[in-house]
């Protein structure tokens, strides 16, 4: 077994430095890499391309990282519920750029996959295929897409083991699993971390060779954006 | 009378097929959920990553780690499964979701969809809404079919920035039912009480018009 575990988030974010490309998992405030993200405030690296489909709220999730101005630019789909983005955004402190939802998974996914390009129809005759190749498949005209280039991908998983392997719980999967192992280094930061061994590896959803260090998280606030209920 | 909200997402799930796998859009779209027909079985896809979505929690057993793609805390229905983001894209550009039900802020008359982006407004994103109408067989769109000024969001062409090309299959708004056909807008029924003359009138772009026209049905 080739032991991926790192004592604590400090050791599991050595190399991050100023002006590089991260990747970071997360749908809105569900599935995201909290302890990494208060590691990265606290480190105070800046310059940094984030890789993320949203960009968290004003006080949580990749918002404390755009609150100390750490962020140049975000690639998300979508990036409302965030008063502080808005602002840098309309200023021009921060670069943004907007891709579709599936080529953003699918541009991780083919980094990880070792794809370098694809074709996909979302897109197609909008201003986000402007500058693309396009080309006509089965009578559809789809646009050409890149897979990312990122130094580290960090993502959040419910249980892992010593041997990295993962296993993630509900919608908190959503982008983490195309983002393991589709930078040079992936982090991931589990709510359990357990021996290799431990877990049935007919229920491992990322096999550990996606990656390279695993840390459990001190403590998971798992804020929720849209408390939405029901009357019983 | 116009249809409110409700109305158009009650006429909107008629069109829900026995089988059918949907995905469900953010506002008007989501109520389409509460209206199913009788008889017939439909699993709901959110793209976030999970298929066969269930109603709201109740209160006390909210889940942070489930939600739906508008963010909302949710429950799942037996068969449910969950994947991830880049398998979700998958059932949607692969066609394998049968009906996407989407807003919009403009539709034209060859199907051209805008509902992401006002220049000069803070643009929040397209979320997946350009994957989804690139990709899906059948799309629905739920909106007004005027704007607060009164002015018609059923075009010739779409002013607004384009979320997709050629897609859209039919609109139903608060006062009609419109089919996009190779010809343009056919006009398949209008709400309850609401003339032909209104509907031409609250259009821009041309209508087809064939014999009478036919109330909407909604209880």
């Amino acid at each position: 077994m080739i032991n991926k575990k790192v004592d604590n988030v400090q050791v599991a974010l050595e190399g991050v430095e100023n002006g590089m490309t991260i990747m970071l998992g997360g749908f809105g405030l569900c599935g995201i890499p909290e302890n990494s993200i208060a590691e990265l405030v606290k480190k105070e690296t800046t310059g940094l391309t984030c890789i993320s489909n949203n960009a968290g709220v004003d006080d949580f999730g990749l918002g404390l990282l755009l609150q100390k101005r750490q962020i140049k630019k975000m690639i998300s789909s979508y990036v409302g519920e965030n008063a502080e983005f808005e602002r840098q955004m309309l200023s021009g402190e921060l670069d943004v750029e907007l891709i579709p939802q599936g080529t953003l998974a699918e541009r991780c996914r083919a980094a990880q996959a070792g794809i370098p390009a694809f074709f996909t129809p979302a897109g197609y005759g909008t201003e986000v295929a402007e500058g693309k190749e396009a080309r006509e498949f089965n009578g559809k005209m789809h646009v050409m897409e890149l897979a990312f280039k990122a130094d580290f991908a960090i993502v959040k998983a419910w249980k892992g083991d010593t041997a990295g392997n993962l296993i993630f719980k509900g919608t908190a999967r959503n982008f983490n699993p195309c983002m393991s192992g589709a930078a040079k280094i992936t982090v991931a930061e589990v709510e359990e971390l357990v021996e290799a061994g431990t877990l049935d590896p007919n229920q491992i959803h990322i096999p550990g060779i996606f990656i390279q260090r695993i840390f459990q998280g001190e403590k998971y606030e798992k804020r929720i954006e849209q408390r939405t209920v029901r009357i019983r | 009378m116009a249809l409110d909200k409700i109305g158009i997402a009650k006429r909107i799930a008629q069109e829900l097929k026995d089988r059918y796998f949907v995905n469900l859009g953010i506002g008007i779209p989501t109520l389409v959920a509460n209206y199913i027909p009788t008889g017939i079985d439909v699993e709901f896809q959110s793209e976030n990553g999970v298929l066969g979505m269930g109603p709201f929690p109740f209160e006390g057993e909210e889940d942070a780690d489930i939600i739906n793609a508008g963010k909302q805390t949710i429950t799942t229905l037996p068969g449910a499964s969950f994947f991830d983001s880049a398998l979700s894209f998958g059932m949607i550009r692969g066609q394998h979701v049968d009906l996407t039900i989407l807003g919009a802020m403009e539709v034209s008359e060859n199907g051209d969809i805008a509902n992401w982006k006002i220049p000069g407004k803070m643009v929040k994103g397209m979320g997946g809404a350009m994957d989804l109408v690139a990709s899906a067989e059948n799309i629905i769109v739920a909106m007004m079919h005027v704007n607060k000024a009164g002015q018609s969001k059923i075009l010739k062409k779409c002013s607004l920035p384009l979320t997709g090309v050629a897609c859209v299959k039919k609109v139903v708004t608060e006062l009609a039912v419109l089919e996009v056909t190779s010809k343009g807008f056919k006009l398949l029924e209008r709400a309850p009480g609401v003339t032909v003359e209104h509907i031409i009138a609250s259009t821009e772009a041309a209508l087809i018009i064939e014999g009478e026209i036919p109330e909407m049905l909604i209880d």
